[in-house]
């Protein structure tokens, strides 16, 4: 057991807590004897990984990786990262059928933040890929899926790891023909354009995402750049290949410096990179990794931020109030706090996890980074706007809510609660974003 | 829990009544706090101030006494404030200090002594555990309210400079036993301020209020610098002052 200092991926609100690697789930229950939390990769963005003064478990001692079977089930260790497990899948024909825009999560990270990718609209989050669970919390250890234990089941996805440590996972994958994705390109000039035309025509797509730049005001407020793409079937290439994902080529060596990404610098590079797409292109091929992890390329890419770090806001609102984001990020462009090129995205049904984050309706992400005197009040009426759509903030991104605000925007943090406190009833399991959020803790 | 902006959910103050605590205490709640604990000597004062953290949108807001004359009860009074948060604390504000006035005070040895023991061996007594404590948690902030008085002490001040000038050396070192603890120690190093402290003193150059101090503050705080100057032009003020010849320096403070 060693003292380690561990922060999100946002390097905020560090905090030093005792970190254990368990390789079966015999050291898993027997570290669940006072308050602990996992740890996969660290790349949620705050506090959720971590546990001031207490234990955190690196999950990356619980490897294995079954054979997958003719109907594309493959059982997984939660330490396995996704980046291993697609090396193994991709040149047998399957993908994972739901990917965040980074291939450095473990398996147990996407299972406590119930990523979503940008398919989101058709095929939801990965929790409705999810076949089995395995779970040890302090009262015992449960095998679960949507028909067994499903209540444990639903109430770990997106729950950051607070029910209790999942070791494996069983998927459900995908057939892919080849490595490659079409691509159609569009640049749009304002977000209504962008928004208008992903609302009808993204249904077309398996996957799409729009980039805004959120610095621009005035009439082009908004502009974007959509991408949305198909997997390639090996008819229509002419080299067809089942390539795993290379690794990241380049790494950022050291922490920049606090302000190299300044108002000005992120504006130009959102200039840059605006002009630099194409204004229409179709059938582009494209890598999966190009199309799904384009930052994984560079490693660390964190420490652009500087020593203060960053958050990203990220949050969701139903359809019926689109006009959230269209204030949102008029909101941001007018207080000219900068923030680099946002994600925006459509949401398709949700689980019935209680925790998860993914609604029907527009999810928005923001990268912002930490030192601007009014970023905070900026966030916290952010907040406020979103809560009175019905939206919510995602747990895996956030470092900064307040309590009332998260226990508004979960209206089924109560179904969440109680399981929880069947199978922990100590409240053994917590973390820094537990304890900042009361997520758990009976005062809620 | 601090958020990744620093600002903290619970505060504790020790020397909770204190006017330039209490600026501070109103704009934590504004942003994040929600329970405070205030201890200090005067029931009525930290109730008052209780109150006002309160409205400025703490959930909760507990006090604790105790009298900063007896070194004896720091380590007790740490422990029962901290146990009034209810869970690991975000930030301890260390405020407990004493002005005095020095010329009834130079010429009586136990007052001088008292001077001693209020601004440096209760604090330092405190943060002994204190640093044990947050050492513990893995987390947590402790701010010390110094003063400017420390960098160069003067004359005609020079029992609560002194004083200052101790605690402010030691909680250098403090902070440096605390580098990768995940705790972490910040000192702030007011100016004059206008309070109830200095009613009476004459104003000198960069005079500020208490709000301008906790603004300052809760800047200093959100960028984790170790030393928070109030206001900040007198970084550069007292690196000039601190290294003038003392025949310069006393035509100028002695006034």
């Amino acid at each position: 057991m060693s003292r380690v200092r561990l922060s999100g991926w946002g390097r905020t609100a560090a905090s030093v807590a005792s970190l254990i690697t368990p390789t079966n789930e015999d050291e898993v229950a027997a570290a669940l004897s006072g308050e602990v939390i996992a740890r996969g990769l660290g790349r949620s963005y705050g506090d959720a990984a971590q546990l001031a003064g207490g234990v955190v478990l690196d999950n990356s001692g619980l490897v294995g990786v079954s054979p997958i079977t003719s109907e594309g089930l493959v059982t997984v260790g939660a330490g396995v990262s996704l980046d291993d497990l697609l090396a193994l899948s991709i040149p047998q024909g399957w993908f994972i059928p739901v990917t965040p825009g980074t291939r450095q999560v473990s398996v147990g990270g996407m299972i406590g933040a119930d990523v979503h990718g940008k398919n989101h609209h058709r095929d939801g989050s990965i929790a409705a890929h999810v076949r089995a669970l395995r779970i040890v919390t302090p009262v015992g250890t449960f095998e679960t899926s949507p028909t067994r234990e499903a209540e444990l089941f639903w109430a770990t996805m997106g729950a950051m790891g607070l029910t209790g440590v999942v070791t494996s996972v069983t998927f459900q994958m995908m057939r892919i023909e080849t490595d490659q994705v079409f691509v159609d390109t569009d640049r749009f000039d304002d977000l209504d354009a962008v928004m208008s035309e992903m609302a009808s025509g993204d249904d077309a797509y398996h996957y799409s995402v729009a980039w805004v730049d959120c610095m621009t005001r005035g009439r082009h407020m908004g502009r974007a750049i959509l991408t949305r793409g198909e997997h390639a079937p090996v008819s229509q290439i002419d080299e067809p290949h089942l390539r795993s994902p290379r690794a990241a080529r380049l790494k950022v060596p050291l922490d920049a410096p606090s302000g190299l990404l300044n108002p000005l610098s992120i504006k130009a590079f959102n200039e840059l990179w605006f002009r630099s797409a194409p204004r229409h292109e179709r059938h582009e091929a494209q890598s999966l990794s190009t199309f799904f992890h384009p930052l994984d390329g560079v490693r660390d890419w964190n420490r652009l931020y500087g020593r203060r770090g960053f958050v990203q806001y990220q949050f969701c609102v139903p359809d019926e109030r689109a006009e959230t984001i269209v204030e949102a990020i008029s909101r941001l462009s007018a207080s000219r706090v900068p923030s680099f090129l946002a994600v925006l995205k459509r949401f398709g049904p949700a689980t019935p996890a209680p925790l998860s984050f993914p609604q029907p309706g527009w999810t928005l992400a923001l990268d912002l980074p930490v030192g601007p005197d009014k970023l905070p009040g900026v966030l916290d009426e952010l907040d406020a706007l979103v809560l009175a759509a019905g939206g919510r903030v995602y747990l895996a991104k956030d470092a900064r809510l307040a309590p009332a605000t998260f226990a508004a925007m979960y209206p089924q943090l109560d179904d969440f609660l109680s399981v929880k406190a069947r199978v922990d009833p100590e409240g053994h399991l917590t973390s820094d974003l537990a304890r900042r959020l009361h997520l758990g803790f009976p005062h809620g | 829990m601090d958020n990744a902006f620093g600002q903290p959910q619970n505060v504790v103050v020790l020397g909770g009544s204190s006017d330039i605590a209490r600026a501070i205490v109103r704009k934590l709640c504004a942003a994040r706090t929600n329970t405070v604990v205030l201890a200090g000597r005067n029931q009525e004062l930290l109730d008052a101030a209780a109150a006002e953290a309160r409205d400025y949108g703490a959930a909760t807001a507990e006090t604790v006494l105790f009298d900063a004359e007896d070194p004896g009860n720091a380590a007790r009074v740490v422990a029962e404030s901290l146990a009034k948060v209810g869970g690991p604390v975000d930030l301890v504000i260390v405020a407990v200090g004493l002005l005095g006035t020095q010329s009834e005070m130079e010429d009586d040895p136990v007052a001088a002594a008292r001077m001693i023991t209020v601004n440096v061996t209760w604090p330092v007594a405190a943060l002994t555990e204190l640093r044990a404590r947050l050492v513990a948690q893995g987390r947590g902030r402790i701010l010390v309210i110094s003063s400017v008085a420390a960098v160069r002490v003067r004359r005609t001040q020079y029992l609560y400079g002194g004083a200052k000038a101790g605690l402010d050396r030691l909680c250098q070192g403090i902070a440096d036993s605390l580098e990768g603890s995940g705790a972490s120690l910040q000192i702030l190093r007011p100016g004059f301020v206008r309070s109830k402290m200095t009613t009476g003193q004459r104003e000198i150059p960069f005079t500020t209020g208490v709000n301008e101090v906790a603004e300052n503050t809760l800047r200093g705080l959100a960028t984790g610098e170790r030393i928070i100057w109030s206001p900040p032009i007198l970084r550069y003020v007292f690196f000039v002052l601190r290294h003038l010849p003392t025949k310069a320096w006393r035509l100028l403070a002695d006034r």
